[in-house]
């Protein structure tokens, strides 16, 4: 593989940069492979990338419906955090914020890893509480938080709107200093371009239309370009997981829903932090073009659409724009829709199956972006030992029936309420 | 914009309603042993299907009555309302 470096730029200037390498290439699918990855998004390139390099299985097929990183690792606004409560969030948030901090060198690409920090504003006392509640757990697991109160906030963030008598006003904060935003594209290209380079065949146009399961084993699949045999299955296709699971004749415990986001216009750098609106469901942060990038709520019913609805669009820019009042003055550059694989506690699932040889990745609800390295890593694990790893072993799929919710925020079934 | 038909108000923009979920899942029968499965799918399990949905909204904002809705999860085309004690 050519190597992404200042001399090899300058050495393809010469031939007007007409000779650089392929980034992945275009195999046709093989008849057969040890191991297949259904979902080319981030935490589908990101498994077979970890497939390849920790375990050393690289006889392995990607298969993507559309195109690579045209999902919810190109649609998301980018936020990486580990600001969570439970002891089974923290730690594996935090082992991929580990990766994202060492990513682009390890994959030889600029993912432009940006730790900013992440503020989460209260407007209430009892909020003040609840966050110094969670800032202390995170600390008694190694992550950084910091509790601001109202002044402090004022000196970070002079926009936010500090006046009195606003139905919302600001209390303070809870800060992770290490959080951050990453180039979403380059993510997924980089773990492609990485995952290509030992061997991983990405299949793109090619959609799964069923699966052969045989005396309760997995055996392979039947796609759009012909039937591919595999040893191991992996399904990582968030919103469509339902589709998938249905054709496997599994109900699971999620719905899926669109979530939307929106970008403005350009304007000179004046926000240095991913800020989140406390009394509602509003974040926002300001790209390297000088873009607002902000999203928020789900549009509020079970929908595949990826394209959303104005009225919840109308709803988050009104709560944005009670943050930060100088939002009403920008214009809308792009507004677009993914759909999520929201999960009934609010966690995700990595987990194996009742199907010998079909694992599982879904429930990532509007945060899978953020966990993309850890997500591969673990699912990848799963896959090659045929058992979790203890980072996981809190995401199972039998922990609805059985009461062992990891439900974060508390916030029960209603997943579109989330 | 959705326009829902209220099956006891006539149509009015979907900003005048709550969504309610799946209408299709059954909750277990009062005064009966009931097993864990039974709970774990009425609770949790959901189809979450691709195409026709039959769906409770709630009618939050005007006559405060619960309805069914069938629509499609992809181009939000409402096919039919009703009451809901009626079924498709």
């Amino acid at each position: 593989m050519q190597k992404y470096s200042v001399f090899n730029l300058i050495k393809n200037a010469f031939s007007g940069h007409q000779n650089w390498e392929v980034a992945w290439k275009d195999p046709t699918p093989k008849k057969s492979y040890d191991v297949i990855i259904i979902g080319g998004g981030g935490h589908g390139l990101a498994t077979a990338y970890y497939l390849a390099k920790e375990h050393n299985i690289t006889n392995v097929a990607i298969i993507e419906k559309g195109w690579i990183g045209g999902g919810n690792v190109g649609r998301n606004t980018t936020i990486i955090r580990s600001n969570f409560m439970h002891d089974a969030n923290g730690r594996f948030n935090e082992f991929s914020m580990d990766l994202w901090r060492n990513m682009s060198q390890e994959l030889n690409f600029n993912v432009m890893f940006s730790p900013r920090g992440i503020i989460n504003l209260a407007h209430s006392d009892a909020q003040m509480n609840a966050y110094a509640r969670r800032g202390n757990s995170m600390r008694l697991n190694g992550i950084d938080a910091v509790l601001l109160n109202r002044e402090e906030i004022k000196k970070i963030i002079p926009m936010a709107d500090f006046s009195d008598d606003v139905r919302f006003p600001i209390f303070g904060g809870l800060m992770q200093p290490s959080a951050g935003t990453a180039r979403h594209d380059a993510v997924a290209w980089g773990y492609a371009r990485q995952a290509d380079s030992m061997g991983v065949d990405i299949i793109q146009n090619c959609e799964v239309l069923g699966f052969d399961v045989v005396g309760g084993k997995i055996k392979g699949i039947r796609t759009s370009r012909g039937d591919i045999k595999a040893k191991k299955i992996g399904l990582c296709v968030a919103g469509s997981t339902s589709i998938l699971a249905e054709k496997l004749n599994m109900t699971l415990p999620i719905e899926t829903h669109l979530l939307q986001a929106c970008v403005s216009e350009p304007v000179k750098p004046l926000l240095d932090h991913v800020v989140t609106f406390g009394a509602g469901h509003f974040y926002c942060s300001q790209s390297d073009k000088g873009e607002m990038v902000m999203g928020g709520d789900l549009d509020g019913y079970n929908s595949y659409a990826q394209r959303g609805n104005l009225p919840t669009l109308q709803h988050v820019l009104t709560e944005g724009i009670a943050m930060f009042p100088f939002l009403s003055k920008l214009k809308m550059l792009r507004t677009w829709g993914g759909i999520m694989d929201m999960s009934m506690d609010g966690s995700p699932i990595i987990d194996k199956t009742h199907i010998e040889g079909l694992y599982l990745n879904c429930g990532w609800c509007y945060g899978g972006f953020k966990s993309t390295p850890a997500s591969g890593w673990t699912f990848a694990h799963t896959i090659a030992q045929d058992k979790v790893h203890k980072l996981n072993a809190d995401y199972n799929l039998n922990r609805f029936s059985k009461g062992y919710l990891l439900d974060e925020k508390g916030l029960g079934t209603k997943t579109w309420i989330s | 914009m959705l326009y829902i038909k209220c099956p006891y108000c006539g149509t009015r923009a979907q900003t005048e309603f709550a969504y309610g979920g799946d209408a299709t899942v059954k909750r277990p029968e009062l005064n009966k042993e009931i097993t864990d499965k039974e709970w774990d799918e009425f609770v949790y399990l959901r189809k979450s299907l691709r195409g026709k949905h039959l769906e409770f909204w709630h009618h939050i904002s005007g006559c405060r009555q619960w309805f069914k809705v069938q629509r499609d999860t992809t181009t939000h085309e409402i096919f039919k309302t009703l009451k809901p004690h009626e079924e498709l």
